[in-house]
């Protein structure tokens, strides 16, 4: 007969204790009941910021979840627990639900503190910790947009939550005001000097800081409120966010007698149980051995233990490491061990760069031979090697090691002893880490990721396992394919700087063999990038990938589909009629596009160079359709029309279009411009997307819909048109030059060293003083472009390749045939012949 | 002694039509289609031009190279690769197409019977 463990609480932890249960009680020992107060399953609240992004809850989903499937464990949501009686062994709950248990597990969470000023609980004042308290945020910023004037936002709390908050009414297109009452920003994690470079920079994107000041009051003034500041400052703004800290959810402890801790908590021993045998407490809620741990990694911690206690096995909490490290509106914040030199005679190591915004602070032992903690910030880049390193010598002399170039290089990761944690919200060691390398086989990121567990969280730590890969010898191949040992990006520059431009001759010199389907086109691709010509002059023409070798898309029967480009989307009647009987006259099927054009398909090798005629003449050009290249910049209809719209983002969006067209580049490039916030031209799905503001424009970089979806980053926000267009020429033609063969933006800017805040430094800050050479090339571009269709259709050679058969021009391939289906033409497939075994 | 059977060969193009590295299309009386390839060492290969992989009559548009030096084409379609010289499928074991013989001569390519 099976037990039953009764869980109070659906949130991050307490999905990670059923999930350790179940990973391990194959006999299903333990039947689980799990009641959670909030209406959906547990959800990554770490990162709840980022609903801003795209209000899409299921993008914050934690995998599993709802255990669906698990006839073991019972998920009821909306109903919150509200008795315990303990002698009975049974809660109750706001629903009149009655549950016995064997074992029940408190894993509450915490609410938000709000301070108890006059006025805290005005419509218009909020929370911030759930997605519905998002949600009404979120409204309550639509209505004041409704009225007059830029809605404004006071938010009460200037601590890692008030900052995520401060974040998220910035990326709603406020620019708020935070009010915190120590003298610094983030007072838990930063010392004073880091606290005013983070000052700094946090204005520097629009952020009022008001520090060294309380709230005195909120008062509702005219439909606005009006927030009262110790200082005598009053802030007029539409709503106010209370961020000022949090408090353990302990209320059910309470009420049944169980211990609490002096400043709140349940309290629990280092076994996660309470003072009561069957009831343990795991998470925010609990006060273990009396210490309250605001973060996710100590959590997750309590989980594995009870979970190891319900199942019969022995296991303590080690203690937690409470480093931090976050990027909050692409500032990096890092504090880690004893952040403030607590320690008996501590001394303290400062390098404070104003002019970079780099501020770096170690905390060492009194003969300075150990390290004990740090703070970073705006550049926490040797975080992942430091914090490992606490508590254990110095490789080398403090100043040494936070001198700008000996930097990251003067730790290496040799240095770091076998226990150091690698994945700190995983307690991943580097031992660990090291064995599944050498003992188990992995000899590869993603392997370790799946074999270890370690970067699967917040991803911090994941260029970390890669060098650990090298540091055991194993080579993670940058050769592009057999014929080239070299990566994509070292062959652009090698074709760059020796200016070879055929491929015979690359192979010769730089490579061996003859070639194969990817390094002829991806010579191909970088061949065009540097302007060598039209793509199918010569030689050039048997390097192109399929696609590009007939200029227009292969389609499963042998035809290919035609795409002539309408920048923006913007089409004239007389074109569009256009476009009509040129289906009609060459029987296509005609289909619009996600992209905002027109596709027609079914078109023969022959018919190819008419139908471009067609077009050509009517004042089309090849929409590249084909290319690894730039697709289209979709766009909504912008100020022109819309009653919302800030910008002109048609106008935009074909000057953008009209630009970049044409780019060869390692993957397919996509673009969007939204006239206003709405964001109606999904341009954050795209690899550069333009958002438009009340003050310019706001570039985001990264984002690509398919199977991998992602939202695009901010880069740069309230540029002008000029700013826009120079800062999109660095990013595309650095991505060109420096990115593997098909790996789109999302990825690469994942994978530069330093990640976003290293793209920002190259190609805003110009930190590696090759701007003005990437603005070159672009204009280099922009100078040559020339239309592809049009340039067969005036050379008789290239014309001559558009036959299905050498020995009788003009005859289609006749295997080709099309049926009817809802009036339009479509491939009769062939059998694909019975393969043997398959 | 054995009767040999009669091959016959039938002109398709001038050998300037087939560029090096690339392929191109013939079609026979029996409406066979054969892709032609030209390695950059100036050997002639044929091979039937349907893709088995798709159904779709391409072959001759895929990219010619190498593998491990073994002369071969990549589908256009779906990028399995074919040894020119025996039509073997390198990604697929059980799968082959048919050869058929190609000679010079005169300056012209022919085509034989498999
Ligand atoms: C904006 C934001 C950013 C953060 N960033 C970070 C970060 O960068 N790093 C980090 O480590 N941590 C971060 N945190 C903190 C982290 O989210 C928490 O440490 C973590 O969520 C705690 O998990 P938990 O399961 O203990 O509690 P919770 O996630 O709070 O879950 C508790 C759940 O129990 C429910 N509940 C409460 N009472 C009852 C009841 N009586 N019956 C049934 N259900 C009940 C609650 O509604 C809630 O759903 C952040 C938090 C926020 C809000």
């Amino acid at each position: 007969m099976s037990r039953t463990l009764v869980v109070a609480g659906h949130g991050m932890v307490a999905h990670r204790l059923v999930e350790a249960i179940r990973s391990e009680d194959a006999e299903g020992t333990w039947r689980i009941v799990v009641f959670g107060e909030e209406r959906r399953p547990a959800y990554d609240r770490v990162g709840l910021t980022s609903y801003v992004d795209g209000w899409d809850a299921g993008a914050l989903a934690l995998p599993g979840a709802d255990y669906s499937g698990d006839e073991a464990v019972e998920l009821r949501l909306g109903d919150p627990v509200t008795g315990v009686d303990r002698e009975a062994r049974r809660v109750v709950t706001a629903g009149g639900h009655s549950e016995r248990y064997d074992a029940l597990v408190l894993a509450t969470g915490s609410r938000p503190f709000v301070p108890p000023v006059p006025g805290h609980d005005l419509p218009g004042c909020f929370v911030y910790r759930t997605i519905e308290d998002l949600d009404a945020i979120h409204a309550a910023v639509e209505r004041a947009r409704g009225g007059r004037g830029r809605p404004a936002a006071a938010v009460v709390g200037g601590g890692l939550l008030g900052l995520e908050a401060a974040k998220a009414l910035r990326d709603m297109g406020l620019s708020p005001h935070v009010v915190e009452m120590a003298p610094r920003l983030m007072p838990l994690q930063v010392d004073e000097g880091g606290g005013a470079l983070l000052r700094r920079l946090v204005t520097a994107l629009g952020v009022t800081v008001h520090t060294g000041t309380s709230t005195d009051a909120i008062e509702a003034d005219r439909g606005k409120l009006c927030a009262k500041l110790g200082n005598g400052t009053e802030l007029d703004v539409d709503l106010v966010v209370f961020s000022a800290g949090v408090r353990p959810r302990d209320d059910l402890a309470r009420q049944c007698g169980l211990e609490v801790a002096e400043r709140g908590g349940v309290l629990v021993d280092s076994s996660c149980r309470t003072s009561d045998p069957h009831v343990y407490a795991i998470g925010e809620c609990a006060a273990i051995e009396g210490r309250v741990y605001g973060l996710v990694a100590p959590g997750y911690t309590m989980a594995e233990v009870a979970a190891a206690r319900l199942l019969g096995r022995d296991a303590t909490f080690p203690g937690a490491d409470t480093s931090t490290k976050l990027k909050l509106m692409g500032v990096d914040v890092a504090s880690f061990g004893d952040a403030h030199a607590a320690t008996e005679g501590a001394l303290e190591v400062v390098f404070n760069d104003a002019v970079n915004g780099s501020y770096k602070k170690l905390v060492v032992s009194d003969d300075s031979a150990t390290l004990l903690g740090g703070v970073l910030v705006g550049d926490a880049g040797d975080y992942n090697l430091l914090r490992p390193l606490v508590g254990n010598p110095l490789p080398a002399d403090p100043a040494t090691i936070l001198a700008p170039a000996g930097g990251g290089g003067a730790v290496g990761i040799e240095a770091l002893p076998e226990e150091a944690q690698i994945c700190s919200c995983n307690a991943v060691t580097k031992g660990a880490i090291t064995w599944a390398i050498t003992d188990e086989g992995c000899d590869s990121v993603p392997a370790v990721k799946a074999c270890t567990r370690a970067g699967t969280s917040c991803g911090s730590c994941v260029p970390m396992l890669g060098r650990l890969l090298s540091a055991c010898g194993v080579e993670q191949s940058k050769a592009l394919c057999e014929h080239f040992t070299v990566s994509r990006a070292e062959l652009f520059e090698i074709v760059r700087a020796t200016r070879i431009s055929t491929f015979s001759e690359l192979i010769a010199r730089h490579g061996k063999g003859s070639g194969c389907a990817i390094c002829k086109p991806a010579v191909a691709s970088i061949l065009a990038t540097l302007g060598n010509g039209h793509i199918l002059n010569g030689e050039q023409a048997a390097l192109q990938d399929t696609n590009d070798h007939y200029l227009a898309n292969l389609q499963r029967n042998g035809t290919y589909s035609v795409v002539p480009r309408i920048p923006g989307g913007e089409i004239t009647p007389d074109k569009l009629i256009v476009i009509g009987e040129v289906a009609r006259e060459f029987g296509l099927y005609a289909k619009i596009t996600g992209g905002q054009r027109i596709d027609l398909f079914g078109a023969t090798v022959e018919q190819l160079p008419r139908i471009w005629r067609r077009l050509v003449d009517a004042g089309f050009e090849s929409g590249h359709a084909y290319g690894k290249a730039l697709r289209t910049v979709k766009s909504c209809v912008g100020s022109t029309w819309c009653r919302y719209g800030v910008q002109d983002s048609v106008g935009l969006a074909i000057e953008l279009e009209l630009r970049y067209r044409g780019l060869r580049s390692p993957h397919k490039l996509k673009s969007a411009v939204s006239g206003c916030a709405r964001e109606c031209a999904e341009a954050r799905g795209k690899d550069f997307g333009v958002i438009a503001t009340d003050n310019g424009w706001n570039l985001y970089v990264g984002g690509n819909g398919g199977t991998m979806p992602r939202h695009a980053d901010l880069l740069v926000s309230d540029v002008d048109t000029e700013t826009l267009i120079r800062i999109i020429d660095r990013f595309l033609m650095f991505y060109v030059r420096t990115a593997d063969r098909l790996q789109r933006t999302a990825p690469w800017i994942e994978e530069l060293d330093g990640g976003l805040g290293h793209l920002r430094e190259v190609i805003v800050e110009d930190s590696l003083g090759i701007c003005a050479e990437l603005e070159a090339a672009m204009a280099r571009h922009v100078e040559e472009y020339a239309d592809e269709w049009k340039g067969v259709l005036e050379d008789p050679e290239k014309l001559a390749r558009f036959t299905s058969f050498v020995n009788a021009p003009g005859v289609p391939d006749p295997t080709i045939s099309f049926r009817t289906e809802r009036e339009q033409p479509v491939p009769v497939l062939l059998p694909v012949p019975e393969v043997v075994g398959r | 002694m054995t009767a040999m059977a009669q091959r016959t060969w039938v002109a398709v193009c001038p050998v300037e039509s087939v560029p090096r590295g690339d392929g191109v299309a013939a079609l026979l009386d029996n409406g066979e289609q054969v892709a032609i390839f030209r390695t950059e060492s100036d050997e002639f290969h044929g091979l039937s031009n349907m893709d088995p992989f798709s159904g779709a009559a391409v072959l001759s548009r895929g990219i010619v190279g190498d593998a491990d030096g073994v002369a071969v084409v990549a589908s256009p379609v779906y990028k399995q690769r074919f040894e020119l010289s025996t039509g073997a499928c390198l990604d697929d074991e059980n799968v082959r197409v048919r050869t058929y013989p190609v000679r010079i001569a005169g300056g012209v390519v022919h085509v034989g019977s498999p």
